[in-house]
């Protein structure tokens, strides 16, 4: 079980596959970095699953090309992903951006986070708390109790001999009667 | 009672939403380039690479981009439909051939018929990019004033073109 375990280890650790097979040969290792991380986060509108990095499709590889170019050119990282917003929309974007459309996205997550905690904090306080029964209420039923309670073991233990059974469960059972 | 009211609440809302989600399809992507100008190009055209058409070529009349390659299947299953769209000789079809070698493209014409008033060569794709192509066959309406003014993604049939271009060219050319 273990090696097994350690191989799974091992296997998280090791790189996930790339289709990207263009070699790019960039300026700066900052560049090339740059590069990783916009093809990382970019998705292939062919295979809608993918990212840049993963897909073969054509039109990965191009968009690929593209974005090492533009970096080549010097452009930063957001005005590549300008680039590809402004073409295919935000559904390009794996990491969404942060605007009026998708503070649900972003904030929803918190939001629900809050309500839930609100609702545990409300119910856990209701538990808490002491039940209030007035004095009236609570002393005549202790006389009830009081004045039943005797009959009601005696009744008991009358047929517990009768019937010879254990007397330990009978009184285990008592408080439910 | 209410302790069953609410946990049924959110189940049906739930079934609601992800039946809701079901039935769009992901692979339509919404264009952010609706109602906007439309990418210019200027490119060779198929029939003659030494002429080239460019999108200020065509300003001032409503026209259809349509984007095709040989390569294509589904183009051949919408040739039919922008055939018959071509001959209502309402708007400029042109095409823009994409990601294809000339010679193939050329003869699929020949054998398919040519529906377009030209087709234009986008080699390495740049200019699909720019109109921001994701899948052959796209097809584009362009307005007078030189916008995108709809997208249709994936092959035109007989009945797309009559519900969904038809009555944004009709309004654009009354």
């Amino acid at each position: 079980m273990r090696p097994l375990l350690l191989l799974l280890l091992i296997g998280c650790l090791i790189a996930p596959a790339r289709a990207a097979i263009e070699a790019y040969q960039f300026d700066s290792p900052q560049m090339e970095a740059d590069y990783n991380q916009l093809i990382d986060e970019l998705r292939c509108l062919v295979c809608q699953n993918q990212n840049l990095a993963g897909s073969d499709a054509e039109l990965a590889q191009d968009l690929r090309r593209e974005t090492y170019e533009m970096l080549q050119q010097g452009k930063s990282q957001q005005e590549v992903v300008d680039f590809m917003v402004a073409r295919y929309g935000d559904f390009v974007l794996y990491r969404p951006q942060v605007k009026s459309s998708t503070y649900l996205l972003w904030l929803g997550p918190f939001l629900l986070l809050v309500v839930v905690l609100t609702i545990v904090v409300r119910r856990l306080r209701a538990a808490a708390r002491p039940v209030d029964v007035d004095d009236d209420a609570l002393s005549s039923a202790r006389q009830l109790l009081e004045e039943d309670e005797p009959e009601e073991t005696d009744d008991k233990r009358e047929s517990e001999d009768k019937s010879g059974e254990d007397a330990g469960t009978k009184d285990q059972d008592e408080p439910d009667k | 009672m209410i302790r069953f009211a609410l946990p049924l609440a959110v189940f049906v809302l739930m079934v609601g939403l992800l039946g809701y989600g079901l039935r769009l399809d992901p692979k339509k992507v919404p264009s952010p380039l609706i109602d906007k100008q439309a990418p210019a190009f200027s490119l060779a055209m198929l029939e003659d690479p030494a002429r080239k058409l460019s999108t200020g070529d065509m300003m001032g009349q409503v026209w259809v981009l349509n984007v095709w390659a040989s390569w294509c299947v589904s183009c051949r299953a919408e040739h039919e439909v922008i055939t018959n769209l071509a001959g209502r000789n309402l708007v400029t079809v042109v095409g823009l051939n994409y990601k294809d070698k000339p010679e193939d493209a050329k003869r699929w014409l020949q054998q398919f018929g040519n529906p377009y008033a030209t087709s234009v060569i986008d080699g390495d794709g740049r200019v699909g990019i720019d109109w921001g192509v994701y899948g052959v066959p796209e097809t584009f309406v362009i307005g007078a004033d030189g916008e995108i003014k709809y997208k249709h993604i994936g092959p035109v049939t007989h009945e797309s073109l009559e519900k969904k271009i038809m009555p944004v060219l009709k309004e654009l050319l009354s």
